[in-house]
């Protein structure tokens, strides 16, 4: 019962979180000093782009309409957060007219996703073996020379990172490609290999800021555990290191860290927009960054608040995951 | 069954501190050994020396704990000092924390936490009939087979304490050790958990050492009492004896500390330098 | 755990060490520099380091090391300017919030929830990609105390929810003890270490934030900051040009400056929660 009265209360504040977000973005347009209509426009027939008349004035309906700009303020307000929450209706793109730009961001989301995932998931396996091997033997020479390259590894941000690692892997060693061209028909191995030699350098990017993450925190929570009377416990019920490590360190030192988690995905989200950016990689961040060079209000504004609310989505689920992880709260 | 022989242990490598001061005892087969003594008086030690516990630094710096250790089924004789007893722990020899909120795994079910570690004497058949064994074995303690699906927080400390006596003793091992076993808990609780562990002893005729500053749960249920005080053995003898006719100052001090039922307390406060 | 402690001195002399030289490199050189190293041709172009051009120059015939303390310069004042806004308002409102309870809290916590789990860069993006394409500085920096505060504000929350509990601070307050000194002589040595720590830990997101900005051309381009640098330096083709000191010393730069803040906040948060410990 507690249980889902706290999934209720954790449902009730995303809603309210997502809500929130919106107005923030509803506001920030309104908060500029130049017309953004007029100014995309502008920008618009400066990309070159040849227009007739009744073309600019659809382009300027539709911007009204993106920007919600009919009506009193409190309407606007309304109008925008309901088309976005019960049609999630961006309009049409307007450097890509007239693809809407829901389409666009389908396309670009399973990019962004695969690849925050797999190399969440790489650097996070790894991590836990390094982390946990290195708390348990804290003073062995590999493990310290682990931990300092994990501190080393850990402040760098993923894009800086990205620019060092496509300096020395494509511009001064040429083993990886500059950017991103993906080739071969669908479910092909072509296309399957294509899709991991030019993700691979992004994917490290992730890789290694995260893994120097998962060593720290894994290794010092190791280093505590290991006092625990429980660990103790089981060693002195002639349990090996390799069962103890898994079953008694391991999951008493993951589990704290994925709350940890959810404060850590909107970090980890900025960093593979400009980590895409940089490797031109169709991913989500690349779609952001296209809609800035292009002025593209509409793909814009889809972009950026599907952003924000993916990100509290996947706070959201790991909020939820943790209670049922963790028997403690589960079982109350 | 163990022979301790002019034993010295301590800690540390560069600086030896002693805990353990030229100790000598045996531990018999079939019998209840209480072993008494204030915090720092290294009954925990001694303790951890028998039970062959040498992480944090603890050594023994001389003499020998020596463990004799027959199998009841196939009648063989394992004879090996306590430096090498990590491979009979949870086979020959188990041992019962004091049940304190951490000394169980916080995210593991009961049942996973006495199947593990148990010898494959114990194991034999299906998960299936191992469980029914011990839910069995736990009833035996007052406890209900729900317990085996229970995370550790969701117990009691009473509860937790049967637990962890139910998981050494489940071992069926030749020697029990107990580390204050029911240092907190309330009377009632502890004498209950006491009891139990007399039952299980006379059921195993094993041996069961039993740790614990509490003179009272000495007299409850040893057979045989040591007095320890400042590392070394002071007295030691039929636990009757001990307390009808205690000879060491600090043992008489001690049971002088006892309240009594009845009218005022045997023995007045002697100067023991304390 | 003792181990882990005992690490605790060096890390942070290392990282002191790293950030102080970090510090003088941005806080004085910038006044010994021979010029605005900003301005184009003010050196011949495309030099390869030499005594006259440590680190050579661009291709638009600026010395590249005098163009590094300028953008560290501005780099660390921003950052050390979001970090203290965001530190103070964080650590006032996350007091408020958990000292006074009540429906102040709920609103507080909320807006610290929320603030949290929105991604702060997309946000940042939207905003150049309205104001002209470009953010100044102190737009920059407004905006990422508004995001950063709630991070000091959670943690010092929770801290003064559990003093509220605490012995001494009963003590205290039933001894007649005003509120303001409890606070002060009570609660903040308590939150002061964190504190500290959080605060350089800031000091990191908001050059790195800043520098995400710059790196995609959305930030000031008015000033050199270690993002901008960055910028200019790809826009100018310095990769394909083999220039990589130009573009690596930033890149170093802010790789070194991250190693050196992450050592000093680690090691300050390590040795305050072992004194805490030892209390």
């Amino acid at each position: 019962m507690n249980l889902l009265r706290y999934i209720a209360g954790r449902l009730v504040v995303y809603i309210l979180v997502v809500i929130f977000a919106l107005t923030v973005l509803f506001f920030v347009p309104r908060l500029g000093p130049t017309d953004p209509v007029e100014a995309m426009l502008a920008k618009v027939a400066s990309q070159g782009a040849y227009m007739d008349a009744a073309q600019v004035d659809a382009l300027r309906q539709s911007l009204a309409d993106t920007f919600g700009l009919d009506g009193s303020l409190w309407d606007q307000y309304g109008a925008f957060i309901k088309r976005i929450v019960l049609t999630a209706d961006f309009g049409p793109s307007l450097s890509m007219y007239p693809t809407p730009v829901m389409e666009l961001i389908r396309n670009a989301l399973p990019w962004t996703f695969g690849l925050l995932l797999t190399s969440t998931l790489i650097a996070w396996v790894l991590g836990n073996f390094v982390g946990l091997l290195s708390g348990w033997k804290p003073n062995s020479t590999s493990s310290r020379v682990m931990e300092g390259i994990a501190i080393c590894l850990y402040p760098i941000p993923y894009y800086i990172l990205a620019l060092l690692l496509s300096i020395l892997f494509s511009y001064i060693w040429k083993i990886f490609p500059l950017t991103t061209t993906i080739r071969g028909a669908p479910w092909s191995w072509e296309l399957i290999t294509s899709v991991v030699w030019n993700s691979f350098l992004p994917a490290m990017s992730i890789v290694i800021v995260v893994f120097g993450w998962w060593v720290i925190s894994v290794k010092a929570q190791t280093t505590a555990l290991k006092e625990e009377e429980f660990v103790r416990y089981a060693r002195l019920k002639g349990l090996g290191d390799a069962r103890i490590l898994s079953r008694y360190v391991l999951p008493n030192a993951i589990l704290p860290q994925i709350t940890f988690l959810a404060l850590q995905i909107g970090l980890m989200f900025n960093g593979s927009l400009i980590t895409e950016i940089l490797f031109d990689y169709p991913g989500l961040g690349l779609l952001i960054y296209t809609a800035v060079l292009q002025g593209d209000f509409n793909l814009l504004m889809g972009t950026i608040s599907l952003s924000v609310i993916a990100v509290a989505t996947a706070t959201m689920i790991i909020d939820l995951i943790y209670p049922l992880l963790d028997p403690r709260i589960r079982h109350r | 069954m163990i022979t301790v022989d002019n034993v010295t242990v301590g800690y540390g490598t560069a600086g030896f501190i002693k805990a353990v001061d030229q100790v000598s005892l045996t531990i018999n087969d079939n019998e209840i050994l209480g072993i008494a003594g204030e915090s720092g008086s290294g009954k925990s030690t001694l303790m951890r020396a028998v039970y062959g516990d040498f992480s944090t630094g603890l050594r023994i710096q001389s003499g020998t704990v020596t463990g004799r250790f027959e199998d009841a089924r196939t009648g063989k004789v394992i004879e090996a000092q306590s430096s090498q007893f990590a491979p009979l722990w949870w086979d020959q020899l188990s041992y019962i924390p004091q049940g304190s909120m951490s000394v169980l795994n916080p995210l593991m079910k009961i049942e996973a936490q006495v199947v593990d570690g148990l010898p494959a004497r114990e194991k034999q058949g299906s998960s299936r009939a191992l469980r029914q064994r011990i839910a069995d074995f736990l009833a035996g303690f007052g406890l209900e087979e729900t317990v085996l699906d229970a995370y550790p927080h969701q117990l009691s400390g009473g509860m937790r304490q049967r637990v962890l006596v139910a998981i050494a003793a489940f071992v069926n091992p030749r020697l029990i050790l107990a580390d204050e076993p029911t240092t907190a808990l309330d009377v009632v609780v502890q004498k209950k958990i006491l009891l139990m562990m007399v039952e299980i002893q006379r059921r195993q005729r094993n041996s069961l050492v039993l740790v614990s500053h509490d003179l009272g749960v000495h007299y409850q249920i040893t057979d045989r009492l040591v007095i320890m005080y400042q590392g070394r053995i002071v007295e030691q003898g039929p636990t009757a004896e001990v307390f009808a006719n205690p000879q060491h100052d600090y043992t008489k001090n001690l049971i002088a500390s006892l309240p009594r039922l009845h009218g005022k307390r045997a023995v007045e406060v002697v100067g023991a330098s304390a | 755990m003792a181990k882990f402690f005992a690490d605790a001195p060096f890390r942070l002399y290392l990282g002191v060490v790293l950030v102080i030289v970090f510090i003088i490199f941005g806080a004085i050189l910038p006044w010994f520099a021979p010029g605005d190293p900003l301005v184009w041709y003010t050196a011949p172009r495309n030099q390869n380091p030499s005594a006259a051009h440590w680190l050579g120059t661009t291709s638009l015939g600026q010395d590249v090391f005098w163009l590094l303390t300028y953008a560290l310069r501005n780099s660390l004042i921003l950052g050390l300017i979001v970090a203290g806004f965001s530190t103070v308002i964080g650590v006032f409102l996350g007091l408020a919030a958990g000292y006074a309870g009540g429906w102040l809290d709920r609103v507080l916590s909320f807006f610290m929830d929320a603030l949290l789990c929105i991604p702060t860069l997309p946000i940042l993006i939207l905003m150049a990609a309205l104001f002209g394409g470009q953010l100044a500085l102190p737009i920059v920096g407004l905006a990422l105390v508004l995001f950063n505060w709630p991070y000091p504000a959670r943690q010092v929350r929770a801290v003064a929810l559990t003093m509220r509990e605490r012995e001494f601070v009963n003590v205290a307050w039933f001894s007649g003890e005003s509120s303001v000194r409890i606070l002060v002589r009570h609660i903040f040595p308590y939150i002061a270490g964190w504190s500290a720590a959080n605060f350089i830990n800031t000091v990191l997101v908001g050059i790195s934030t800043e520098s995400a900005l710059a790196v995609i051309g959305l930030s000031s381009a008015q000033q050199a900051t270690l993002g901008t640098m960055i910028y200019w330096a790809i826009n100018y083709q310095a990769l394909l040009g083999g220039k990589y000191i130009w573009i690596g010393s930033p890149v170093v730069a802010i790789v070194l400056l991250f190693i050196g803040l992450f050592l000093v906040s680690s090691g300050v948060s390590m040795r305050s929660s072992a004194r805490r410990m030892s209390i």
